[in-house]
C-alpha cells in the first residue's frame, strides 16, 4: 500500500509539518532527536492523532482530511503498528496476544491461534506461547509485539524506535526478522528511530525530523555522507564500512583491512565509526592505533567549532577535528594525510542485507 | 565500649525506628484495639447464638447483606463509566463535577440522607415524577435503603477505578485500536482486566461501607423492620432495649469489615502489587 502525507499537527507548544511519499513495499527510515516529532508523525498514519491541516492518504484513498472532515478509525486503516517499549496485554499469554488481531475483527477462535501460531513458530518464538508477557526478555517482548502487528497481515507496517533500550544482541536479532520479512513480503514499512544502524539495516531512504520539520530526506548514504546539519550530522553523520569479519578484523571488498574489537562476531558486516573518533597525522603514526591508512583530503567543511575532513583512501572516512587541530595540521584539500582509528571505536553490527 | 553486631542482626538496628516513635505508635495501635477488646470483653458468649438468631437479627442481617449488594453491583455498573469520564475527557468544569460525585465522601451521611429526601422524596425534586410515572416511592422503602447505600459508598468505587486509569499506559489500548479492536472490544479485552484489581478493591470497599451504613439510611428510608432496618440500625436501636444483641450483631460486623480489609491487604493491595493498580 502506498502512503501520501501532506499535514500539519498542533499541539500545545509544538507544531509538526509533514510532507511525505512511500511507494508500495518501500522501507523509509524516520530519524530524528527525541521530542522531534516521529511519534506524533506516526500516531497521525495510524490514525490515533487527528491532523489539523492537510490530508493522509493510504492507497490513494484519504483516511484523514482537515478539510473533508473525514477520518478513518485505527481499527479500519489496516496498519500494523509496533509501539516502543513493550505494549503487550500483560494479562493475555503469548499466543493471545498474537492472536488479538484477528480476533478483535471477529475470526474464529481456533483460527486465531492457529494463524498466531504460524506467526511465533516464524519468529522462533513457539516455546514462550503459553508464557505471560513480564516474563520475556525486552528482545522477546519486541520480537512478539512484531509477531502481533503482523499476524492481520497488514498493508503498512510502522515500528516506533524497533530496537531501542536493547541489547546488541536483541537489536540484530530484530533487525535479522524485520529483513527476512523484507524479503519473503515486501510490506510498506516507516521505521521512527533515532539509531542510524535501524536505518542502515533497513531502510530504503531516510527523512530527518527537527523540531517538527523534515529537514533533510534522501538516501542513507547520502544523507551520512553531506548530513545537513550539525545535528544530522552527529546522529547519522557515520562512517560506514561494509565487509567481512573474520578473527578481528574486517575486509572490504577492496581488500582494505580494518581492525574491529576482538569480541566482534565474524561474518559480513558493518562497521561503524564516528568522525571525532578519527585522528589525523602528517606523518605515519606510531603506538596503539592499528588502524592506520594513508589518504587524500576531498573536502574540508569548516565551522567556527569544528571542522570535518573528506577522506578518500583504502576505506573512505569522514574526520572531524577542532579548529585548533586542522589549523595546527595546515589542512588544505587534496593533501595527503595519515588517517587513524582506534579498534576500540570501531562498532560492529552484522550486515543482515548481504 | 562498642559493641560487635554479629550475624543475621547485625543491622537490625538501623532499620529498627527510634524508641519514642515506637512507644507513641504502640499508643496509638492500643486507641484502635481497645474498643474491639472491650467489645469483645462484653459480649454474652454464652446467649450469643440465640441472640444473633433470634428472627428479628436475621431479618436484618438478609437485609443488609441484600441491599449492600444491590447497591455494590449498582456502584459497579454507573461508576465505572463514571470513573472512566473522569478519568479521559478533559470537559469544562470536569473539576466540579468531580467534586460533587466525591463529595458524600465527605459529607455527614444524615445530610445526604437528607439531599436525597430533597430530590427523590414525596415533595422532592423527582418524587413526584417518580410516583406518577413508575409509581414508585422511594423514601421509607427497601429500594430506598439500596439508594442511600449506593450514594454513600459508589465514590469509593470511583475513586480507586479512576487512580487506576489514570495510572493505565494508553499505549496499550492505541495499540490494541490499530490491531483492529473498537474501543468498545479494546475496553473489554484490555483496559478492563488491567483495572480488574482495582475495580474488585473498589467495590469490596464500596460493599463494606454500604454494609456499615446508618446516617443516610435511618434519614431517608427510616427504620421499619424487614423493611428498612439494616444491621447498623438494629445495633443501634438494641442498644437501648437488648445491649448483648448489638454487642453480638457488632461483633459479627467487625468480623466482616475485618475479613474484607485482610483480603484487600493480602490479594488487592499487597505490597508487591503486580500492576500500576490503585495508588
Amino acid at each position: 500500500m502506498s502512503i501520501n502525507a501532506q499535514f500539519d499537527i498542533q499541539l500545545p507548544e509544538f507544531h509538526l509539518a509533514i510532507e511525505l511519499a512511500l511507494a508500495e513495499g518501500e522501507v523509509l527510515a524516520v530519524l530524528g532527536p527525541n521530542g522531534s516529532g516521529k511519534s506524533t508523525l506516526l500516531r497521525a498514519l495510524c490514525g490515533l492523532q487527528p491532523v489539523d491541516n492537510g490530508k493522509i492518504l493510504l492507497n490513494n484513498i484519504v483516511v484523514d482530511d482537515a478539510e473533508l472532515a473525514t477520518f478513518v478509525l485505527p481499527e479500519q486503516r489496516h496498519i500494523g503498528v509496533m509501539f516502543q517499549n513493550s505494549t503487550l496485554f500483560e494479562n493475555l499469554s503469548v499466543l493471545e496476544n498474537v492472536a488479538f488481531g484477528l480476533r478483535a475483527r471477529g475470526t474464529k477462535r481456533v483460527v486465531a491461534r492457529a494463524n498466531a501460531t504460524e506467526w511465533l513458530e516464524r519468529f522462533s518464538l513457539e516455546q514462550f506461547a503459553q508464557r505471560r508477557p513480564a516474563s520475556l526478555s525486552g528482545g522477546q517482548a519486541q520480537r512478539v509485539a512484531l509477531a502481533r502487528a503482523l499476524a492481520t497481515n497488514p498493508d503498512v507496517l510502522l515500528l516506533d524506535e524497533p530496537t531501542s533500550a536493547l541489547d546488541v544482541r536483541a537489536k540484530a536479532e530484530i533487525r535479522r526478522d524485520l529483513l527476512r520479512l523484507r524479503q519473503q513480503r515486501p510490506v510498506t514499512t516507516l521505521i521512527v528511530t533515532h539509531d542510524p544502524l535501524d536505518a542502515f539495516a533497513l531502510a530504503d531512504r531516510v527523512i530527518v525530523l527537527e523540531e517538527g520539520r523534515i529537514v533533510q530526506s534522501g538516501p542513507l548514504d547520502e544523507v551520512a555522507s553531506h548530513p545537513r546539519s550539525r545535528h544530522i550530522a552527529d546522529m547519522v553523520g557515520l562512517s560506514l564500512v561494509r565487509g567481512e569479519v573474520r578473527d578481528g578484523a574486517l575486509t572490504t571488498a577492496s581488500g582494505a583491512r580494518l581492525v574491529v574489537p576482538a569480541d566482534s562476531p565474524s561474518g559480513p558486516s558493518v562497521a561503524s565509526i564516528r568522525p571525532a573518533a578519527v585522528s589525523l597525522h602528517r606523518a605515519e603514526p606510531e603506538g596503539s592505533a592499528r588502524n592506520a591508512w594513508k589518504m587524500t583530503i576531498s573536502d574540508l567543511d569548516r565551522h567556527p567549532e569544528r571542522v570535518r575532513a573528506r577522506l578518500n583512501g583504502p576505506i573512505p572516512l569522514l574526520a572531524e577535528l577542532t579548529p585548533t587541530g586542522a589549523e595546527a595540521l595546515a589542512l588544505n584539500v587534496g593533501d595527503d594525510i595519515w588517517a587513524s582509528v582506534k579498534a576500540s571505536e570501531v562498532t560492529v553490527t552484522p550486515d543482515l542485507g548481504s | 565500649m562498642t559493641r560487635l553486631r554479629i550475624g543475621r542482626n547485625r543491622s537490625a538496628g538501623l532499620q529498627r525506628p527510634p524508641a519514642a516513635i515506637l512507644a507513641i505508635a504502640a499508643i496509638a495501635i492500643a486507641f484502635f484495639a481497645l474498643p474491639f477488646i472491650g467489645l469483645l470483653w462484653r459480649v454474652p458468649w454464652g446467649d450469643a447464638w440465640s441472640l444473633l438468631t433470634t428472627p428479628s437479627s436475621l431479618t436484618a442481617l438478609r437485609l443488609s447483606i441484600e441491599t449492600s449488594l444491590w447497591a455494590t453491583a449498582l456502584s459497579i455498573v454507573f461508576g465505572v463509566p463514571l470513573a472512566w469520564v473522569l478519568a479521559r475527557y478533559g470537559f469544562p468544569g470536569r473539576r466540579i463535577v468531580r467534586a460533587l460525585c466525591l463529595l458524600s465522601l465527605v459529607l455527614p451521611p444524615v445530610v445526604g440522607g437528607v439531599a436525597l429526601f430533597a430530590a427523590y422524596g414525596r415533595r422532592g425534586l423527582l418524587g413526584d415524577s417518580l410516583f406518577d410515572w413508575f409509581g414508585m416511592r422511594l423514601p421509607f422503602s427497601t429500594a430506598g435503603v439500596v439508594l442511600a447505600q449506593t450514594f454513600i459508598a459508589m465514590p469509593f468505587l470511583v475513586l480507586t477505578v479512576e487512580a487506576a486509569l489514570r495510572g493505565l499506559d494508553r499505549r496499550t489500548e492505541d495499540a490494541a485500536r490499530t490491531l483492529g479492536a473498537s474501543r468498545w472490544y479494546a475496553f473489554r479485552r484490555v483496559t478492563l482486566p488491567a483495572i480488574r484489581p482495582a475495580l474488585i478493591a473498589g467495590a469490596v470497599m464500596a460493599w463494606a461501607r454500604a454494609l456499615g451504613e446508618f446516617g443516610a439510611t435511618i434519614t431517608f428510608a427510616g427504620n421499619f423492620p424487614g423493611r428498612t432496618q439494616t444491621m447498623p440500625l438494629s445495633v443501634y436501636l438494641a442498644l437501648e432495649s437488648n445491649p448483648g444483641q448489638a454487642l453480638v450483631l457488632s461483633v459479627v460486623m467487625i468480623a466482616i469489615s475485618f475479613g474484607v480489609l485482610l483480603s484487600l491487604r493480602d490479594q488487592w493491595l499487597g505490597g508487591s502489587s503486580t500492576s500500576g493498580g490503585s495508588r
